[in-house]
């Protein structure tokens, strides 16, 4: 057991954390959206509309993450007209390519939680709001939604860590996250042991944290 | 339609020889897999404290950390682990792990912890009058196990099961990292080679939709068969 090596390496991994935090935040946040519009696209009872967020969900749900990045980053590049019009700024760039991948990925996943949220949703409450009066509007944004939010998060609260763990997925694009230089680390000492257990805890400690702040929201939005 | 003949023209042989090796992966590390969940389920329900605790570490460890640094440690460190036991053994020798049992023993640590949450919930959600009544009759406790608690194990356990299937079937997109010549390391190659990686992966895309679909009906078939009674 190296101790040095453990303790010389912490710094550095503690800065890659700060990379795979950004990724992962910002790919939930678009993953939520995408997840939101495609689980309304679901509920819709227009069966192009329906299918077509069937077929979304299906294909980034069936394959695994690594392709998807793969395709956007090395194979989108090889479209001449996406090469010479203004979306490559951003696809040229690794760092947005592996958020697209992952918010696309995420954003399957939430779309397949948030549908089955809104579909256990009890008829009753949206029959009340509508014989009390309640727009259509104010139903969906006041009613449905809360409930929503308070039926998935425990579905939700997994696939936060599901995505903190694709993350490490960033790595096989060049970003430096913390498993890329977790990888170059082992590659250069030839110690994985002791590098395995420094970034693996940091991992845990995200992990732990997440499941706590889930655990707590859920506390907090329980309606007994 | 050129790039993927059979023959050495295109890629259709290798991409073939490639879908059949993930296959392999996936099915030698759901095995590998079950072989863990053996061990750990038990210890996971055991009452000591000590054991239980081994039985928590495991599946908290293996699924709150990326697959991917499993993968690394095992690639950069398994011949280093083997050769250690080896040394005590007296063989100094270097030894070199073959790609596929690393890779399948990665995907299988990983795939075991998932297992072992499965099992574990549908032993529990087994009715307790079940094993009260096998103790009543005196069952030994490999009967006790293997003809009472396991079937209906099984039963409560295929549904999520197929979804640890599904991931472990994902999960060995990732062991190309380590070059063993998967439908991603196959891709990888020929993307490289001919300049065209969007159809590459693009068709690595929709092989796995094709295994985890077939694999679907498969898995479909095997509930109902266990599902035969209720």
């Amino acid at each position: 057991m190296d101790l040095d090596l453990m303790i010389s390496s912490f710094p550095k991994l503690l800065n890659a954390t700060l990379v795979t935090l950004k990724l992962l935040s910002l790919s939930l946040i678009f993953g939520l959206i995408l997840g939101l519009f495609f689980a309304i696209l679901r509920l819709n009872k227009n069966i192009f509309l329906n299918k077509f967020s069937y077929f979304y969900s299906y294909v980034f749900r069936g394959t695994p993450l690594l392709v998807q990045i793969f395709i956007i980053y090395f194979g989108l590049g090889q479209i001449e007209f996406l090469r010479s019009s203004f979306l490559w700024i951003i696809l040229k760039e690794p760092y947005w390519c592996a958020i697209i991948a992952f918010s696309l990925n995420t954003g399957a996943y939430t779309s397949e939680i948030l549908r089955s949220a809104f579909e256990t949703i009890d008829k009753g409450f949206l029959e009340a709001g509508d014989s009390l009066g309640v727009s259509k509007k104010i139903i969906f944004y006041k009613i449905q939604i809360p409930i929503a939010i308070r039926q998935s998060l425990p579905a939700y609260g997994n696939e936060i860590i599901l995505m903190l763990k694709g993350t490490s997925l960033a790595s096989t694009v060049t970003l430096m996250d913390l498993t890329g230089v977790a990888k170059y680390i082992i590659s250069t000492t030839f110690k994985p042991i002791e590098v395995f257990i420094v970034a693996g805890g940091i991992y845990l400690f995200m992990t732990f944290i997440i499941h706590n702040v889930i655990k707590f929201l859920e506390k907090k939005y329980s309606y007994k | 339609m050129d790039l993927l003949a059979f023959g050495n023209t295109g890629w259709g042989d290798e991409l073939f020889f490639a879908t059949l090796m993930t296959v392999a992966v996936s099915i030698s590390a759901m095995v590998i897999g079950f072989c863990f969940a053996l061990i750990f389920t038990p210890l996971k329900l055991s009452k000591n404290k000590f054991l239980n605790f081994i039985g928590n570490s495991y599946t908290t460890i293996i699924r709150g950390v990326p697959e991917l640094l499993v993968i690394y440690l095992l690639f950069f460190g398994g011949s280093g682990a083997v050769m250690y036991v080896a040394s005590i053994f007296g063989y100094n020798k270097y030894i070199e792990i073959n790609a596929f049992i690393t890779g399948s023993f990665a995907i299988g640590i990983i795939s075991g912890a998932y297992s072992t949450e499965v099992f574990r919930g549908a032993i529990l959600s087994i009715d307790k009058g079940q094993f009260e009544a096998s103790k009543v009759l005196g069952l030994k406790k490999h009967v006790h196990f293997f003809k009472v608690i396991m079937p209906q194990m099984l039963r409560l356990a295929i549904p999520n099961l197929s979804n640890v299937w599904q991931i472990t079937l994902k999960d060995t997109s990732l062991i190309s990292v380590t070059g063993l010549v998967e439908i991603m390391r196959q891709s990888y190659i020929a993307a490289g080679s001919t300049r065209d990686p969007l159809f590459f992966y693009s068709f690595a895309a929709v092989l796995y939709l094709l295994l985890t679909f077939l694999s679907m009906k498969l898995i479909n078939k095997l509930e109902t068969k266990y599902r035969r009674g209720y």
